[in-house]
């Protein structure tokens, strides 16, 4: 399996990465839902992205994705409170080597967020049809915009703007006189996403942009992201729940779980060889297209309630491959040796013997041969009493 | 998809923990012989829309569902797969009789259906429905013990067995111990575990027939899995007839046997599922094939397809995808296709599936010819085999 | 009267759990103890007035009716109220009286959001003819006046039933009941296409047991809520009605008092110690109420909840105010940003927070 193979139109993704400048930094982020309500959202949360870069946040829900990429544009509802970290945003350079201010979003005010947001930062909400206000046309959606952060444009300018905008994601002019009812929910997306790039950020922000459309339609949006991206090389960090949306569009994929930072890799690494076991588990929930047909059990249990999280590693009352240093001891995140790769694992940090499926290695991206056990043993593990009660 | 994790099962023994189920889970069900437990014979639903005009205007129609025929047997699962609109929903509804077919006919083990308060009630005992999201399946200020209660006492079970019937019903959807699930409310279970509960609830009045709405959308994907694996068995174990609606292809060809397509009301493509997803005979299977997400695939294939949604009110006549199909024949927009035989069990409704003979007096361009001598299904190895135009 | 525009939310719409899903409104949480002030207030009020309610006529100190003391004191030790110009101690009226006003306005209330279920349930559930006919019935009470209504009524009671609470209480019922059922005969249309109710009646349920078991449970913080201002709108009913003089004067009320005390001019000889008092009771009550009425729309809405921040909790913890839309607060030790300098690079931070305790609040 090769999945270079699928995105033969696009350009290597580490080809382009010549400037390897960071755009946006998380580090150590924590969320709280209620202050000292013990609910912890996201727990200490290291994210960083760089620009032009495409980096896909999955995760299921509980996971905290989304919760944390709010909090870092300071955009999550009450009662989300942030109780830890650093988020720093490094804003476009002025020259080729002009000075790179870096705004630190958790200390700005509302003034300096005002002028981060939309021209900086932008975002791409779940379900356009509650985003969009119902009772104004497209046009005057776009002219809001243009009017809260570019005061000085003309009315025919914002106009041209907005035809350009338009016919950038695919839409004919005609829709600027549409409210949002009249436009199929493709439509209303494609609005959204053209909104979002109105002022040309840096850092496009997509959350499950997706998820309420059908797989046709959606299939098209994400290639017009795509697209759009390798035009306009902004960076792009794409919320989903869904994994295999992200295998033509992502760079690198971060897992999170229960609120932590579980797996980051490239793309292909991630797909071909992943070493977290919830990746693993993750990817071996989609049934295959083609092939034989077999049982498959997705990962037992279900995801913890955050009120509740399991000590120690809190995958591990649904780990197959569970150690008791996982119940007691919270893997950190740490780089895989000689790779860029991160993982949150006793397994692969502890010293450990490493089971065969989470040890494949990645030089399958490139050579396209089929991965075999590494001669690490493949220990057999006794099921967990409890496993596979319940659910 | 080829995912790099389902390499074989010797890399992997820890992950099926029911080596029994998953025998039975892949094993090919044969057909059973003898009387299906629920037809639908040419079922229509037309729903009248109000136009803008008054009264004095004529009455249009919104084609829900049109003229959809299926059966399902006993010990086998049935797919159907559609987008938003295709009308799969209105569908299950109309097999459960919440709503009145506007046409056509239902056969309960091949008895028409009768009218009348009490035959509902037996209705009800034989054919039940999943629905999408669990937590709004449930009442949220009730227990699980009475979500399962209602049921058992409403066909019959006496109030002394309760407890034990309740009992049995969470052990047999997985929910292990069962009096830890008995007194929680709704949202203090996972959506996952709350599915579970609605199979049980539709269980507890002991159905031939389970009708399934997409009971996993909206659950997340790692615990997907372990919901369709307890539909397959309740296929081996309970000999039922499940009905499974999803717009998700890869599980429908999981879990189903047959899968039927629909689009914009009517069903396009009938087929046992392999074949449906090895060699897709109808240009609009071609085109969700070619959507959904599949690392597994080589070549990126997918056709430019940029046409709008379909019309459902008043759609004149000819076939209904033929704006947003790249093969579209003069003939398309004239006339309905009907239905081809393709393969053993794999019909088409598609003009291009018409016998080379008539095929010829209907194509008209020397493009679209050359475009039926391409039209070939997508494989994976990227192989093709040519088919004869 | 009205009753409040919260409506019935979607049950999930606080805080969300493992799966997503935050915890609806009913349920366990049903007994919570209310923690916003206002609430307690509201309720501390109430209770008060129930407890007078039942123990009134027993505390008060002398017969509320006998005219046997000296007329027209102010207040004083013997009578912390005063007396009226007949001679009767204001106090013992009042608190007598307190057990007729809310023993209407509470049965008033009761049957009329007992009416108010019946109709508008029905109407909403069942729909069709049904529908229209009980729509048009409760159109028809909400359009004619109440008060003229409940005069032309009353007026044509025989003067010994005038005396009876529960009858008063059930006609004044009658001119408050049609709202409510508007409104749940809204909300029980759009709870009757939710999923759970289909699934009821594909399990085969009948519908009334639908309508009573599965339908009404799920709209008690609507009846709740329609309840005590039902019974905030019969108090000022029966006080008018009093006040004019066509409630039986045998039994004590604060309209009654009200009534005495107009009818002898206490206003112009500025006797406040007549006519005040009542009239803080009645505003006292309502006030009550009213702030009942907040304690359920937070609770039917967790979002009105200031996320258990308070204004003084946030400041304690060091944030600006209370949280805003756009502005998610921050609350942690001091950011070390200021001090790094580096080569081309320039780090702003405005509006640093001061360094405090991460304080744990509430």
């Amino acid at each position: 399996m090769s999945a270079l193979g699928s995105r033969v139109t696009r350009v290597a993704p580490w080809a382009r990465r010549t400037e390897a400048d960071t755009v946006l930094e998380i580090r150590g982020l924590c969320v709280d839902y209620g202050l000292g309500s013990g609910l912890h959202a996201v727990s200490n949360a290291d994210l960083v992205l760089h620009r032009g870069e495409v980096l896909g946040l999955a995760g299921e829900s509980g996971s905290g994705k989304s919760t944390l990429v709010y909090a870092a544009t300071r955009l999550l509802r009450q009662p989300g409170v942030v109780t830890a970290g650093e988020v720093r945003l490094h804003s476009r350079p002025a020259g080729p080597d002009g000075p790179i201010e870096v705004i630190d979003l958790l200390a700005a005010g509302e003034r300096e967020l005002k002028g981060v947001r939309w021209s900086q930062i932008s975002v791409v909400l779940q379900s356009a049809l509650n985003a969009l206000n119902p009772v104004i046309t497209v046009r005057a959606e776009f002219d809001d915009v243009m009017k809260a952060h570019r005061p000085e444009m003309s009315r025919a300018e914002r106009l041209a703007r907005a035809v350009e905008l338009l016919e950038m994601v695919g839409l004919s002019s005609d829709r600027l006189r549409n409210h949002a009812h009249e436009l199929s929910g493709g439509q209303r997306q494609r609005v959204m996403i053209a909104l979002a790039l109105a002022l040309e950020p840096q850092v496009v922000i997509m959350d499950e942009p997706t998820t309420a459309l059908d797989v046709v339609t959606q299939r098209e949006i994400l290639e017009e992201v795509i697209s759009l991206r390798d035009r306009l090389g902004f960076a792009m960090l794409f919320i989903t729940h869904d994994l295999s949306l992200l295998i033509e569009l992502a760079d690198e994929i971060a897992v999170m779980y229960a609120g932590r930072m579980v797996e980051r890799a490239r793309a292909d690494s991630l797909f071909a060889a992943p070493r977290h076991p919830y990746t693993y588990g993750l990817l071996n929930s989609f049934p295959p297209m083609h092939g034989e047909r077999r049982a498959m059990t997705g990962i037992a249990g279900s995801p913890p309630d955050l009120r509740a999280v399991p000590g120690g590693c809190p995958f591990h009352p649904r780990c197959p491959y569970a150690i008791e240093r996982c119940a007691t001891e919270e893997p950190p995140l740490v780089a895989l040796p000689g790779s860029s790769r991160q993982v949150a694992c006793w397994l692969h940090t502890g010293g450990e013997p490493v089971p065969g499926e989470l040890a494949r290695t990645d030089a399958t991206v490139a050579s396209g041969e089929a991965a075999l056990p590494t001669a690490a043993a493949v220990r057999r593990l006794p099921v967990t009493p409890g496993w596979g009660s319940g659910e | 998809m080829n995912s790099p994790c389902d390499r074989s099962d010797e890399d992997n023994p820890v992950m099926s923990t029911q080596p029994e189920t998953a025998q039975a889970a892949t094993a090919r069900v044969p057909a059973p012989s003898g009387v299906l437990a629920l037809e639908a014979r040419h079922l229509t639903k037309h729903f009248a829309v109000r136009s803008a005009g008054g009264a004095l205007r004529r009455r249009r129609h919104l084609h829900a569902v049109d003229d959809v025929s299926l059966g399902l047997a006993r010990g086998a699962v049935t797919s159907v797969v559609g987008e938003s609109g295709s009308g799969k929903s209105v569908l299950a509804r109309m097999l459960a009789r919440i709503i009145a077919p506007s046409a056509g006919e239902l056969l309960l083990d091949g008895e028409p259906l009768a009218l009348g308060q009490r035959r509902r009630h037996e209705y009800a005992a034989a054919v039940q429905l999943v629905l999408q999201d669990p937590f709004a399946s449930m009442n949220p200020v009730h227990r699980v013990s009475h979500h399962l209660a209602r049921p058992l006492l409403i066909h019959g079970t006496p109030r002394s067995d309760l407890d034990s019937a309740m009992k049995a019903l969470l052990r047999r959807v997985a929910l292990d111990p069962p009096e830890q699930f008995m007194d929680k409310f709704p949202h203090e279970l996972s959506g996952g575990q709350l599915q579970r509960v609605s199979i049980a609830r539709a269980l507890a009045v002991r159905p031939g027939v389970l009708l399934a709405d997409e009971p996993v959308s909206m659950l997340d994907v790692s615990i997907r899995l372990g919901v369709l694996n307890l539909l397959a068995e309740l296929r081996e174990q309970e000999r039922l007839a499940i009905l499974y609606i999803t717009h998700d292809i890869a599980s429908a060809r999981y879990l189903a046997d047959d899968i039927l397509v629909m689009y914009a009301g009517e069903v396009v493509e009938r087929a046992p599922s392999i074949s449906l997803t090895d060699s897709p005979a109808h240009p609009y299977t071609q085109l969700l094939l070619s959507a959904a997400p599949d690392p597994g695939r080589r070549v990126s294939t997918t056709p430019a397809d940029r046409g709008a949604p379909p019309r459902l009110i008043d759609p004149g006549p000819g076939c209904r995808f033929q704006p947003r199909c790249p093969h579209a024949m003069e003939i398309c927009r004239r006339e309905s296709p009907p239905v081809f035989d393709v393969a053993e069990g794999h019909q088409v409704a598609c003009w291009l599936q018409a016998p080379a003979s008539e095929r010829r007096g209907l194509l008209t361009t020397k493009s679209q010819h050359a475009a039926l001598r391409r039209l070939e299904p997508i494989r994976d190895k990227g192989v093709k085999e040519a088919k004869p135009p | 009267m009205s009753v409040p525009t919260a409506t019935l939310a979607d049950p999930r719409l606080a805080i969300p759990l493992a799966g997503g899903e935050p915890a609806p409104v009913l349920g366990r949480r049903a007994l919570r103890m209310p923690r916003s002030p206002k609430v307690i207030v509201g309720l501390v009020i109430v209770v008060v007035f129930v407890v007078l309610t039942v123990i009134g006529p027993w505390i008060a100190p002398y017969n509320p009716s006998a005219t046997v003391f000296a007329p027209n004191l102010s207040p004083s030790g013997a009578h912390w109220l005063g007396t009226t110009s007949l001679g009767q101690d204001i106090l013992s009226q009042l608190l007598a009286g307190t057990r007729a006003t809310m023993v209407v306005g509470f049965a008033a209330g009761l049957i009329a959001t007992v009416l108010s279920v019946l109709i508008g349930v029905t109407a909403g559930y069942v729909g069709g003819a049904t529908d229209d006919g009980l729509s048009l019935v409760s159109n028809v009470f909400l359009a004619i006046p109440g008060l003229p209504l409940l005069i032309v009524i009353d007026s044509y009671l025989p003067s010994a039933d005038r005396s009876n609470s529960v009858l008063i209480g059930a006609i004044i019922s009658l001119t408050g009941w049609a709202w409510g059922a508007r409104v749940l005969r809204a909300l029980t249309m759009s709870l009757r296409n939710r999923d759970f109710v289909e699934a009821s009646r594909i399990v085969g349920e009948s519908r009334h047991r639908i309508m009573l078991v599965e339908v009404v449970p799920n709209l008690l913080p609507v009846l709740a809520s329609s309840f005590l201002f039902t019974v905030l709108y019969a108090i000022g009913a029966y006080v008018a009605l009093a006040y004019i003089g066509l409630t039986s004067t045998a039994v004590w009320n604060w309209g009654t008092m009200l009534y005495w005390a107009q009818a002898n001019n206490a206003p112009l000889i500025n006797e406040w110690w007549w006519f005040v008092p009542p009239g803080i009771c009645i505003a006292l009550v309502g006030t009550g109420l009213a702030l009942l009425n907040f304690g359920i729309d937070e609770f039917i809405n967790p979002r009105l909840r200031s996320g258990g921040l308070t204004g003084r909790a946030a400041r304690r913890a060091g944030l600006p105010g209370l949280p805003r839309l756009g502005l998610t607060p921050v609350v942690r030790a001091a950011a070390g940003g200021a001090g790094a300098r580096t080569d081309g690079l320039r780090l702003r931070g405005a509006a640093r927070l001061p360094a405090h305790r991460r304080d744990v609040v509430e």
